[in-house]
């Protein structure tokens, strides 16, 4: 039984030494500001100058310009790391998919600027392949790697400037049903179909009827996972708001729906946590070395 | 109060099967359909590329005639290449399609291996912007291609596996092939490494 038990005891070993990857694939930091050096390579101040340069383009233009600084992407190529890290990120706004990711691999001497979908007509890979090695490689062969950047972030920035994009959303306007507007098709759902079935099948099959209804055209338009707790949600309000109704409504439920729907202003500024718009890339733009 | 029972068993019966199999292979069908021409958009980028960077070469490095002609050829085999969207479910048309596109492949890397041979054609303003689009485009075709294999993995697992295979037998979905490994050969022997010539 003990010899049973180490040899198990070795077997776990072995297994688990055996299923360690071999290359270990660099992992892609959190995104949460859009300057994010993990070398050590920019100081602080230059850190903020180029924070603040991008967040005003973004501000003005509403693209997206995001810049890492990372000391390897072995083992794999520099163009499959940085996609990786866009598609994760999710730099530039949704359907408009104007990201731009400028990645430099210190250590392997390698950078490339990623450009989303939206923006490979402003900037062609031509215009990205000079941009790397006509304006960064220049400076940092000398070691420079701020002014490289910066001027990166300049031609970039001239670039998407040129083009006619859609302008900047203050507020978020998405197409996403928002809750206010899912909550009263719920309730207006519910109520219509407790008083179809309630009649037709009694109170406690007109309520599951109903569960089902809501649940069912939830799943079909929305989500699965979804239909499922609008049934459920939708049973139970079908057994309750008969008796809410035919009961003194005056009773104090009254100030329920009053202003509690606060401006949907998305804060985006300041000094919160910066994320990715939902962009789409699909491998444009150029790679280069020094 | 039966009947309505009958008729409500008979929605819900409904809404079950068009939930499980289907419509979730219109989705998976019409998804790898639209990353199957993503990747033909982007070969065909290639393929355009190819009559400018050959007359650019010729230009600057006009004896290097195999190469030359190898790209060529394998351009024009490219181009002759009916591709409908029915290559999908032929798996004998895709390996083909295959094949051509990385006769394609390996020769423009022999002919930029060349290239590097010429300072005044790498010095070329209109030799580095080819490169340049060349070296995108050939980005772009992987990323597709890697995009078009996740779709197919998706609807290949749909179509095997259990509930959902019934619906594909009966509305004819097949497996659909992918893309393989093309230079097995290439990966599979020890580069050489030459420390004499560093650039």
């Amino acid at each position: 039984m003990r010899q049973f038990k180490t040899t198990l005891l070795m077997l776990c070993a072995l297994l688990l030494m055996m299923s360690r990857p071999a290359l270990a694939l660099v992992d892609i930091p959190e995104l949460s500001k859009r300057v994010t050096d993990l070398t050590g390579t920019l100081n602080a101040e230059q850190q903020s100058t180029l924070e603040a340069k991008l967040a005003s383009f973004e501000a003005k233009k509403g693209s997206q310009i995001a810049i890492l600084l990372v000391p390897t992407t072995q083992p794999e190529d520099i163009a499959q790391y940085s996609l990786r890290v866009a598609e994760k990120w999710k730099i530039g706004r949704t359907k408009i998919n104007d990201g731009v990711l400028v990645l430099v691999a210190k250590d392997d001497h390698k950078m490339r600027i990623e450009v989303g979908y939206g923006l490979e007509g402003a900037i062609p890979d031509v215009y990205a392949k000079r941009i790397v090695s006509d304006v960064m490689r220049p400076h940092f062969k000398q070691g420079d790697f701020y002014s490289g950047i910066n001027a990166s972030a300049d031609a970039l920035i001239g670039l998407i400037n040129g083009e006619a994009l859609p302008a900047p959303a203050p507020s978020q306007s998405g197409s996403q049903m928002s809750g206010e507007n899912s909550l009263a098709l719920f309730l207006v759902g519910t109520l219509f179909f407790t008083m179809l079935f309630h009649g037709m099948l009694g109170r406690f099959f007109g309520s599951a009827a109903t569960g089902g209804v809501m649940g069912g055209a939830t799943a079909l338009f929305f989500a699965a996972t979804a239909g499922v707790g609008v049934g459920i949600a939708a049973f139970i309000a079908s057994l309750i708001l008969p008796s809410l109704f035919s009961g003194n409504i005056s009773s104090g439920r009254g100030g329920y729906y009053g202003g509690s729907s606060s401006g949907g202003g998305w804060s985006s500024g300041g000094s919160s946590s910066w994320g990715g718009g939902g962009g789409d890339f699909g491998g444009g733009g150029a790679s280069g070395d020094w | 109060m039966q009947k309505i029972f009958l008729k409500l068993a008979a929605v819900l019966l409904v809404l079950n099967l068009s939930g499980c199999g289907y419509n979730k292979f219109q989705t998976l069908d019409e998804t790898s359909k639209s990353a199957w021409s993503e990747v033909l958009n982007q070969y065909q980028r290639r393929a355009d590329l190819v009559p400018n960077l050959v007359n650019v070469v010729k230009g600057y490095a006009d004896h290097e005639k195999e190469v030359l002609t190898q790209v060529t050829e394998a351009r024009a085999k490219v181009g002759s290449m009916q591709i409908t969207p029915e290559v999908l479910n032929n798996p004998e048309a895709f390996a083909k399609f295959q094949a051509a596109q990385g006769e394609l492949s390996s020769a423009l890397s022999r002919l930029m291996v060349v290239s590097e041979n010429y300072p005044n054609l790498k010095a070329d303003q209109s030799f580095r912007d080819l490169q340049a689009q060349l070296e995108g485009t050939e980005n772009r075709i992987t990323v597709s291609r890697n995009r078009y294999i996740e779709t197919i993995k998706d609807y290949n697992i749909a179509v095997r596996s259990f509930p959902e295979n019934l619906t594909a037998k009966m509305f004819g979905y097949d497996v659909k092939p992918s893309f393989t490994v093309e230079n097995e050969k290439a990966i599979s022997t020890a580069p050489t490494v030459n420390f004499g010539d560093k650039k």
